[in-house]
């Protein structure tokens, strides 16, 4: 019964949030609350927890609450609810088209969906901007992207060691500062 | 060694990807495209939109495709166990510790850090989307392509399945190669 309803909420979230994991989240408290197994503060702390990690949040949140309330078992049943529908209707449409692609339509139908990925990449750009904005203001942010553009984009270096290097920057950057704080919030 | 292969190219944008799935794209595409030339940019692109057309996660959706593609079900498997694993596991052996740290400024820095780095690889992409599409569809397609699905998405908020489906029925038509 309650795995039945781990793999009920999940599916609903997966096959409901459109706009990639972070748009299902609403979808995900939704069903928590449904079946009443955490409440809004846990429920935002976990968020806040997943977003201290990388990597998508759908699934680490799936995860988690599957963990929670069903143990190991519950955990593979929240992530394979939300992840093996959607994955398993992009394999068979995929792979359909694919058995399409000599007709110069199918062609045609690549090239009449690439500007619109790009149309929705550039929006996701722009929102990723000024969330930064957001965070640092311009000056930060545009030496920021003008630093990316010119290691990424002109010097060829693998995107995954600019942004490993900023998080060690971050990491052992004004330790004591940080040492104080923590310790006031422990007393 | 493709399944060593295929788990690295997802592990490493599932591990430094912050900002949820989208921001793993372009780390996904670099990775895809570019270090191991498994698709070129206009076939990573009809992937993106169709996973973008259908609901759920988009990290695991073009894990599952992509690692699919190269392997069949063992090689979708592995794809998504590289996406998902890590930062799950990371994140339910570090509850206790992450829980003490949500609010801490550093821990939060941590991930607003990187997001101008993943905007410029978002708009790298953006701009090879339209190189591409400038490439195999002219100048005037593309202007017409951009701004309406531009005008449609942002401006009217159309849902972006009709904006895709719309994009393929207008491609079918206009745009097959003759």
């Amino acid at each position: 019964m309650k795995h039945a309803q781990i793999f009920m909420a999940f599916f609903r979230a997966g096959m409901l949030g459109y706009g990639g994991g972070p748009a299902s989240i609403p979808l995900i408290l939704a069903e928590v609350k449904r079946y009443g197994w955490m409440g809004d503060d846990e429920f935002s702390d976990i968020l806040a927890i997943g977003n201290t990690l990388p990597g998508p949040i759908a699934t680490k949140m799936a995860g988690y609450i599957g963990y929670r309330v069903g143990g190991i078992l519950g955990m593979l049943n929240a992530i394979i609810a939300s992840v093996f529908p959607t994955v398993v209707l992009m394999i068979i449409l995929l792979v359909s088209l694919a058995s399409f692609r000599d007709y110069p339509w199918v062609q045609g139908m690549t090239n009449g969906v690439v500007p619109v990925v790009a149309v929705m990449l550039g929006a996701l750009t722009w929102g990723f901007i000024k969330r930064s904005k957001q965070d640092f203001g311009w000056m930060k942010v545009i030496f920021l992207l003008i630093g990316s553009i010119l290691l990424i984009e002109i010097f060829g270096i693998h995107p995954a060691l600019v942004i490993l290097a900023l998080l060690l920057f971050v990491f052992f950057r004004k330790p004591e500062k940080e040492q104080l704080k923590k310790e006031g919030e422990t007393e | 060694m493709i399944y060593w292969e295929i788990f690295l190219a997802f592990f490493i944008p599932g591990i430094l990807g912050y900002g949820g799935g989208p921001a793993t794209i372009p780390l996904i595409e670099y990775e895809v495209v570019h270090r191991y030339g498994w698709m070129s940019v206009e076939e990573f692109a009809e992937v993106l939109a169709l996973g973008n057309a259908l609901p759920g996660p988009i990290a695991t959706k073009m894990a599952g495709y992509i690692g699919f593609e190269q392997a069949g079900i063992l090689g979708a498997s592995v794809g998504l166990f590289a996406t998902i694993a890590p930062s799950l596991m990371l994140m339910i052996v570090l509850l206790s510790l992450l829980y003490k740290f949500k609010d801490s400024p550093k821990v939060k820095l941590l991930s607003s850090i990187v997001r101008p780095t993943i905007a410029v690889l978002l708009g790298a992409m953006t701009l090879r989307f339209a190189e591409t599409s400038y490439a195999e569809s002219g100048i005037l397609q593309t202007g017409i392509l951009i701004g309406a699905s531009y005008y449609l998405l942002e401006r009217r908020k159309v849902h972006p399945a009709f904006v895709i489906l719309g994009a393929l029925i207008y491609g079918a038509i206009f745009l097959a190669p003759s």
